[in-house]
C-alpha cells in the first residue's frame, strides 16, 4: 500500500503542475496513466475532486481516447493495426490468430498478466503492412503463421 | 449604445445587437428553423446539424452557434437545406428504436415531430449497425433507455450545468458513443439526486419517469383498499398543459374532479400538510433562534435537494429542519389521525401522492419515512403519471366540474399553495413566524422580496425587534453556490429555503414536457408560479396558523407544534451518503 501513496503523491505532483490551466484533464490523465499503467475508478475520482470537476468528465475523456486504458494493462501490450492499409493486406487475420493464441479477446489481458491485445488506429507504419507492435518492438509484413513463433519469445 | 447588426433571413429584414446567433435573430425575422440539441443557454453545441442554414459560405453552418455579421443573407429552406436535415434524421433513425406506438413521448417527441414536419419517408433509409442497449430502470425515480436515445446531450447539460450533479456523460467514442454514468453503473449507484430535470429536457423518450400507475390501477380495483390521494400544490399550476390548457392555468377543481372520477376514496390535499410544515417548521425556527440551535436552520421540503445534501453537503446535515415534507407529513396523518376517525386500520389504507416531482418516489421508499412498519406514503406518481392515468380512463377533463377536496385533510390556505414555487415556503413560514415571535398581526402578507425566479434571492426582514437575514436558493448548483458562501462565512443567514429545482416544484422533474422550442421563449417557471401566486391571492384565509382544520388538528390530537407526538410522525432524520459509490 506504500507504494500505492507514493504513485498518488506523483499524481497530486502532476496536478499541481497542471491544474491551473485550460484543459488540465487530458495532461493529467495522460500523468495517471503513466504512473499506474492504467486510470482505475479511484485514480479517476481522485482527479475528478482535484480539478473540481465531474467524475462523468474525467470518465468520458478516458473512455473516449484509446491511448487510456480502465484496467491494468498486460506487461507487454500487443498492438494490431487496424488503419485502411494494414486491413486492406490482412491485420484482421493477424488479429484472429493473435487472439486464438493468447486466448482472450481484444481489449483483454491474459491471465497470466503477460499480454494484453489492442486493436489500434494507425501506427504510421504503412509501408511494412500489415504491422503490429509489441510495445515498442515494431514487427512488419507480418503473415499469421509468424504470430505464434513471435509471441513465444515474449513469454520466456 | 450595444451596435445593432443588420441582416436579411428568409427575405425579412432584421436588426439585432452584435453577437446574437442567426437561430435567436431568425425569431425575431418570424422564422422557424429547425433544431433539436439546441436548448437555450444550456446547450448550444451546434452538434446535431439540424439548424443548418445557408449563408453563401462553402458550407452549411449550424445556427444555433452562428453569429450575426453585417448584411449577412441567410436562408434557411432552400431544397439542399431540406434535403440536408431529412439525412440528419434518417441517420439518427438507423440507430433509433423507432417503437413510437408504445413509447411514453409519442406526441410530445421532438424528433417524431421533426420528422413528420420535414416529410421523412423512410425510417430505414440507412439501415445497418445498431447499437443495443440495457434499458437503466433500477432507480426508482427515473428509467433511462438509449436505444432511444439521440446524444443530444441536454441531459448532460441539465444534469452538470443545471443542477451541478454531473452524473451522466457521454462515454467512449464514435457510434459506440452513449451518454451513460461512469463504468456504465446504474444511476441509482450513482449520486444522482433523482430530481428528474434530464428528463423534462430530453427530446424523445430515452428518459422517463419510472411508471406507477400499474400499481396505482391495482390499489383502485382491490376492493380490500381504501385508497386515499394528495396532490402537490405545484400539480395544478401544470396539469392542464396536459390537455391542451395553456401555461400557467389553474385546475384545481378538475383536477380533484378527475382524481374522484378515477376511484379514489378520497381526494386530500398536500397543502394542508403544507400549512402543517408550516407550523413545525416556523416552529422549530424559533425553537433554533431563542435557544442558540444550529442556524441557519434550511428547509426540507424537497427530497432533490435533501439528497444532494446528504450526497455533496453531509456537513449541512444538522442545518436542516427535521421537519418530513408535506406529503410524507400528509401520509403520517392518513395512517394515524385519519385512520383513527374514520376507524380504518391502517394496514388497508393507501396513500397515493400526485407529486411535479421524481426524487420523491425515491423519498417514499426511505425507511425512516414511515411508522408502526408503515411507510407515510405508500405510491408516488408525477403529474404526467395522473395525466395518462386520467386520458387511460376516458376522462374529458376539459369537460370537468370543479370539486372540492374532501374535509379532515383538504384544507388549506394561500400560504401553503405557493410552497410550489421558489420562495414559497420562506414566504409561507415568514407569515407565521412573524405573528408567532410578535403576537400581532401581519398587515401585508406578501413578502416580495422572496419571490421570483432568481437563483438566489436574500432579504433581512424585520420582526419584531428581530432582524432575520434570509436566502431562498433553486436549484441544486445555486444552493451549491449560496452553501459555499455560508461555509466560507460570507454570508450569514437564520434561514434557507432550497428547493432541488430551478424555480421549485412549478418547474419539477415530474410535470408536463415543454419542448425546446416553448421553453426558448416562454420562462415556465414563472408562467406557472403566477397560477399559484393567483390562488393564494383569492384565498380568504392566507396564513398557515389561521387554518381552521390545522388548529383542529392540534387541538384534537397533536396537542401543539413539535410535541412529543408531532415528533414523532411528523419529523425525520437524515443519513449522509458517499458522493461516489464504492
Amino acid at each position: 500500500m506504500a507504494e500505492q501513496k507514493e504513485k498518488f503523491a506523483e499524481l497530486q505532483k502532476a496536478i499541481d503542475e497542471h491544474k491551473d490551466q485550460k484543459g488540465a484533464l487530458m495532461p493529467v490523465l495522460q500523468a495517471a496513466q503513466g504512473i499506474f499503467g492504467c486510470v482505475p475508478m479511484d485514480v479517476q475520482e481522485y482527479i475528478a475532486d482535484a480539478l473540481g470537476t465531474t467524475l462523468s468528465d474525467v470518465y468520458g475523456v478516458a473512455t473516449f481516447y484509446s491511448q487510456f486504458s480502465l484496467q491494468p494493462k498486460g506487461r507487454y501490450v500487443v498492438g494490431v493495426c487496424m488503419g485502411t492499409a494494414c486491413y486492406v493486406r490482412g491485420a484482421q487475420k493477424v488479429l484472429d490468430r493473435v487472439q486464438k493464441e493468447l486466448g482472450v479477446d481484444v481489449g483483454a489481458t491474459t491471465a497470466d498478466g503477460l499480454f494484453t491485445i489492442q486493436a489500434t488506429r494507425c501506427l504510421g507504419a504503412c509501408g511494412l503492412a500489415p504491422v503490429m507492435m509489441i510495445n515498442d518492438e515494431v514487427f512488419g509484413r507480418l503473415t499469421e503463421d509468424e504470430i505464434p513463433g513471435i509471441l513465444e519469445k515474449f513469454k520466456a | 449604445m450595444e451596435q445593432m447588426i443588420p441582416l436579411t433571413i428568409d427575405g425579412v429584414h432584421v436588426e439585432v445587437p452584435a453577437g446574437t446567433t442567426v437561430l435567436e435573430a431568425s425569431r425575431q425575422a418570424g422564422v422557424k428553423i429547425p433544431t433539436l440539441c439546441y436548448l437555450k443557454d444550456i446547450n448550444q453545441s451546434g452538434s446535431c446539424r439540424m439548424c443548418v442554414v445557408d449563408t453563401g459560405a462553402r458550407a452549411f453552418q449550424a445556427a444555433c452557434v452562428l453569429p450575426v455579421s453585417k448584411d449577412m443573407v441567410v436562408k434557411t429552406s432552400t431544397p439542399e437545406l431540406r434535403e440536408a436535415r431529412k439525412t440528419v434524421l434518417e441517420l439518427i433513425l438507423s440507430n433509433h428504436d423507432k417503437k413510437c406506438l408504445t413509447c411514453v413521448r409519442s406526441q410530445s417527441c421532438e424528433l417524431q415531430k421533426l420528422c413528420l414536419d420535414l416529410g421523412v419517408e423512410n425510417g430505414d433509409a440507412y439501415a445497418g449497425s445498431v447499437n443495443h442497449y440495457d434499458v437503466d430502470d433500477v432507480s426508482p425515480s427515473i428509467v433511462r433507455d438509449n436505444n432511444k436515445c439521440v446524444i443530444c446531450r441536454r441531459c448532460v447539460a441539465a444534469c452538470d450545468k443545471v443542477q451541478k450533479v454531473g452524473v451522466i456523460g457521454p462515454v467512449m467514442r464514435g457510434f459506440k458513443t452513449a451518454i451513460a454514468s461512469p463504468w456504465q453503473l446504474h444511476l441509482s449507484e450513482m449520486a444522482c439526486v433523482n430530481c428528474g430535470q434530464c428528463i423534462t429536457v430530453c427530446p424523445v423518450g430515452a428518459l422517463h419517469e419510472k411508471d406507477d400507475t400499474d400499481t396505482v390501477w391495482k390499489y383502485l380495483s382491490d376492493p380490500e383498499k381504501h385508497v386515499v390521494v394528495q396532490p402537490a400544490p405545484a400539480v395544478r399550476a401544470a396539469l392542464g398543459e396536459e390537455f391542451g390548457l395553456p401555461m400557467g392555468t389553474s385546475v384545481t377543481g378538475k383536477m380533484v374532479s378527475a382524481l374522484r372520477r378515477l376511484g379514489f376514496d378520497k381526494v386530500f390535499d398536500t397543502d394542508f400538510a403544507a400549512d402543517l410544515t408550516i407550523m413545525e417548521e416556523a416552529t422549530e425556527l424559533v425553537d433554533r433562534i431563542t435557544n442558540n440551535g444550529v442556524l441557519p436552520m434550511i428547509t426540507s421540503c424537497s427530497p432533490g435537494w435533501i439528497k444532494y445534501c446528504e450526497h455533496y453537503y453531509p456537513e449541512f446535515i444538522p442545518n436542516l429542519s427535521t421537519c418530513k415534507s408535506p406529503h410524507e407529513m400528509e401520509g403520517a396523518m392518513v395512517k394515524s389521525y385519519y385512520a383513527e376517525r374514520a376507524d380504518i386500520d391502517p394496514k388497508n389504507i393507501i396513500v397515493v401522492s400526485v407529486m411535479p416531482c421524481t426524487a420523491k418516489k425515491f423519498e417514499a421508499k426511505r425507511p425512516e419515512l414511515s411508522n408502526g412498519g408503515f411507510p407515510d406514503v405508500d405510491v408516488v406518481i408525477t403529474t404526467r403519471e395522473l395525466a395518462r392515468m386520467i386520458k387511460e380512463a376516458n376522462i374529458d377533463f376539459g369537460k370537468l366540474p370543479d370539486g372540492e377536496f374532501d374535509d379532515l385533510l383538504g384544507e388549506s390556505s394561500g400560504a401553503s399553495v405557493i410552497f410550489g414555487a421558489t420562495g414559497g415556503v420562506m414566504e409561507a413560514a415568514l407569515r407565521t413566524a412573524y405573528e408567532v415571535i410578535t403576537g400581532e398581526e401581519l398587515k401585508d402578507v406578501n413578502f416580495a422580496a422572496v419571490r421570483g425566479v432568481e437563483g438566489i434571492k436574500e432579504a433581512t426582514v424585520k420582526v419584531g425587534d428581530l432582524d432575520v437575514s434570509v436566502a431562498v436558493a433553486s436549484s441544486t448548483a445555486m444552493a451549491s453556490k449560496l452553501l459555499e458562501s455560508v461555509k466560507s462565512g460570507e454570508k450569514k443567514y437564520a434561514f434557507i429555503e432550497i428547493m432541488g429545482c430551478p424555480g421549485g416544484c412549478v418547474n419539477g422533474g415530474g410535470q408536463p414536457i415543454v419542448d425546446a422550442n416553448t421553453r426558448a421563449t416562454v420562462d415556465i417557471r414563472k408562467e406557472r408560479a403566477k397560477a399559484l401566486y393567483n390562488e393564494d391571492q383569492g384565498k380568504a384565509i392566507r396564513k398557515s396558523h389561521e387554518n381552521p382544520m390545522i388548529k383542529k388538528i392540534y387541538a384534537d390530537f397533536l396537542e401543539k407544534p413539535n410535541s412529543h407526538k408531532a415528533h414523532k410522525l411528523l419529523h425525520t432524520t437524515y443519513t449522509a451518503r458517499p458522493k461516489y459509490s464504492k
